[in-house]
């Protein structure tokens, strides 16, 4: 008795969690009340996903198909270091697939500084991206950016691991 | 002192003024045809009564705030004159509290004041009180509609009137000339500037951290008269003043093009500053209006730029590879101060309006950021960043530096209209992330919140209103 009682309870919970990860898509946020475009902030929305097809070329291909979308700096750093150089290159890969499709880079900083300061340092970390994607052979007319500064954390925390995640650079295909 | 007060205020609010229109108290006769009383001279250095606000230590002084009464009580749109004579006392008590200089008897220690007796104190009740210093007035509805509030200020150990004044509002100000009667009170006692009758433009916030929905606001000092000037459609940041209140310039993500707008109190519209698809931000007026200065990010380098209030090509003021941010003109506008990171970090720097002359003055150890020159152009506000965020003053040439706050994270200062308190926001740890709004003095000791319906970060303290 107690054994099917358990086996109902699991089935009733695998049912649910079935029943989320369906509705998944249509629950995440369309980037709330807000327009200002915060698709690349890591767990926005996927265009079109949840549908079965991914549009070649989309967002969503661009996420599913390279190693990330986001590269990470240093405490008030804006160099690509070894790890973010493979990340971008990675990226510069899929976008030589699809020599049309324009991008912008979103550069992002943790609570740690101040308002306006890290308007101009998310700055300098989506030019840096975007100049190492130049390089890289992506034509820099594909290239928009925009600094969110501390506005759009990923990670909610007041702690070091938080803020590492915050300190990024997100490539974003504009569909 | 109190001639000089009253050559200050401008017609707009309709002032009677000053003594010979509180002199006709109890009788509704046009001031213009009294004939202006012997006024007793209110000079400072008297050995009279005055309050010490550089001490900050010194207990702070016991005043008398009796209710206002009416001669008649009659329904107005701003409420019943009666109910608003509480009122009226309410503010007045308030606001000297906040200042952190006064302590108001409680309601207990107050005996109702008849309207023959506004002008003729019971000084024997209220030195029992030990109320050093009294505020009585009245408050009477005109047959125009308007509303006047007599307001008269005496020392009570040395039985005499130091400063009287009466106002003239429209019901929907009444609060105004609560605020008016607290600032003569205050500058009358201090020797400072007046700075109650302002209002704060600020950022509601909402919403969770990752994605908060921020909204400009505005409210009188006090945090009356709040209300929403956007939607919180696009986040909006770092609202300020224009010298004559009329709007207020502020940075906007509205099209995904970081920007700078002006919005125009009075009519709800707004307007792009500068057609550039660069990103735009930290932008102030200067204090004749005429321009804003702002910072321009291309490229990754950000330096600071001045435009014309109406818009046109920017001219641009600093050249140096590193972040140059947060420009704040000195109140003559022959300067600025700016924040830059050319040497490492951010640190304070001050040059001429026209770019010229560029040097750093903070030295004292640590990250310097956010700084804004005092009105009365003595002091520099700043946020200081060495592991904690707090808020901190020091001279234009960098010297005499001091922390007025001790927090997790405190930023964003901004000065009253006499410069003698900060307001400034505090950030919660952890992932509520809760701003509120704050106040400081001077001497760092009386600090208060400020509240808001809503939380609330980058609050921009106005000029005194007219």
């Amino acid at each position: 008795m107690a054994l099917s009682r358990t086996t109902l309870i699991l089935a009733t919970a695998a049912l649910a969690i079935a029943g989320c990860a369906k509705k998944r898509p249509e629950v995440l946020p369309p980037a709330p009340v807000d327009n200002t475009g915060d698709a690349g902030t890591g767990t926005g929305p996927v265009t079109g996903a949840g549908e079965g097809a991914i549009t070649p070329g989309s967002n969503a291909d661009f996420q599913r198909s390279v190693t990330s979308n986001t590269v990470l700096f240093g405490l008030d750093q804006y160099d690509i270091d070894p790890a973010a150089r493979a990340i971008l290159d990675n990226q510069a890969q899929w976008l030589a697939r699809y020599p049309n499709v324009r991008i912008t880079i979103e550069g992002h900083c943790d609570e740690r500084g101040t308002r306006e300061y890290n308007l101009a340092l998310g700055d300098r970390r989506a030019n840096a991206a975007k100049n190492y994607l130049a390089a890289r052979g992506v034509a820099a007319s594909r290239i928009t950016t925009i600094s969110y500064g501390s506005e759009r954390p990923a990670a909610t925390g007041s702690d070091d691991a938080a803020w590492a995640q915050n300190r990024r650079a997100v490539t974003v295909v504009l569909n | 002192m109190i001639d000089r007060f009253i050559r200050r205020l401008p017609v707009t609010l309709a002032l009677l003024l000053g003594t010979s229109a509180v002199a006709q108290a109890p009788v509704a006769a046009p001031p213009a045809q009294t004939a202006p009383p012997a006024a007793v001279p209110a000079d400072q250095g008297d050995g009279g009564l005055v309050v010490d606000v550089e001490g900050g230590i010194s207990a702070p002084t016991p005043i008398a705030i009796p209710v206002m009464p009416t001669a008649a009580v009659v329904q107005t749109p701003a409420g019943a004159t009666d109910a608003l004579g509480r009122q009226l006392s309410d503010i007045i008590a308030t606001d000297l509290r906040n200042s952190g200089l006064f302590t108001p008897l409680s309601p207990g220690q107050l005996r109702p004041v008849t309207f023959p007796e506004v002008q003729a104190p019971a000084y024997d009740h209220w030195r029992s009180t030990q109320a050093q210093a009294l505020v009585q007035g009245y408050i009477r509805a005109n047959g125009d509609g308007t509303l006047t509030v007599g307001c008269y200020l005496f020392d009570v150990s040395a039985q005499r009137e130091l400063a009287r004044q009466g106002f003239v509002v429209p019901p929907a100000d009444w609060r105004r000339a609560a605020h008016k009667c607290a600032d003569t009170v205050y500058a009358r006692l201090t020797g400072e500037g007046p700075y109650f009758d302002s209002r704060v433009v600020y950022v509601a916030e909402t919403g969770p951290k990752a994605n908060r929905i921020k909204r400009l606001a505005i409210m009188d000092q006090d945090g009356a008269n709040h209300r929403f000037l956007t939607n919180g459609q696009s986040i909006v940041l770092t609202p300020r003043f224009a010298p004559n209140q009329q709007s207020i310039v502020y940075m906007s993500y509205v099209g995904r093009i970081p920007s700078i707008y002006v919005y125009d109190i009075g009519s709800g519209k707004q307007r792009l500053v500068v057609q550039n698809a660069a990103t735009t931000f930290a932008p102030r007026f200067s204090p004749d209006g005429r321009f804003i200065l702002f910072s321009m990010a291309t490229g990754g380098n950000t330096d600071l730029y001045r435009v014309s209030a109406q818009g046109g090509t920017p001219q641009r003021l600093t050249t140096s590879p590193g972040i140059d941010t947060g420009g704040s003109y000195s109140p003559d506008g022959s300067r600025i101060v700016f924040e830059s990171d050319r040497s490492g970090g951010q640190q304070i720097y001050v040059m001429n309006a026209d770019g010229s002359n560029q040097h750093r003055i903070s030295f004292g150890g640590g990250r310097y950021a956010t700084p804004v020159w005092s009105p009365r152009g003595d002091l520099i506000a700043f946020t200081k960043l060495a592991g904690s965020f707090r808020i901190g003053t020091m001279s234009p040439s960098g010297g005499a530096e001091r922390l007025l706050t001790d927090d997790w994270s405190d930023e964003g200062p901004s000065w009253s209209p006499n410069g003698r308190a900060i307001t400034f926001y505090r950030s919660g740890r952890g992932s509520s992330g809760k701003a509120t709004l704050w106040m400081v003095d001077l001497t760092g000791v009386n600090e208060r919140r400020i509240p808001t319906p809503l939380d609330g970060s980058d609050p921009a303290w106005g000029p005194l209103r007219p």
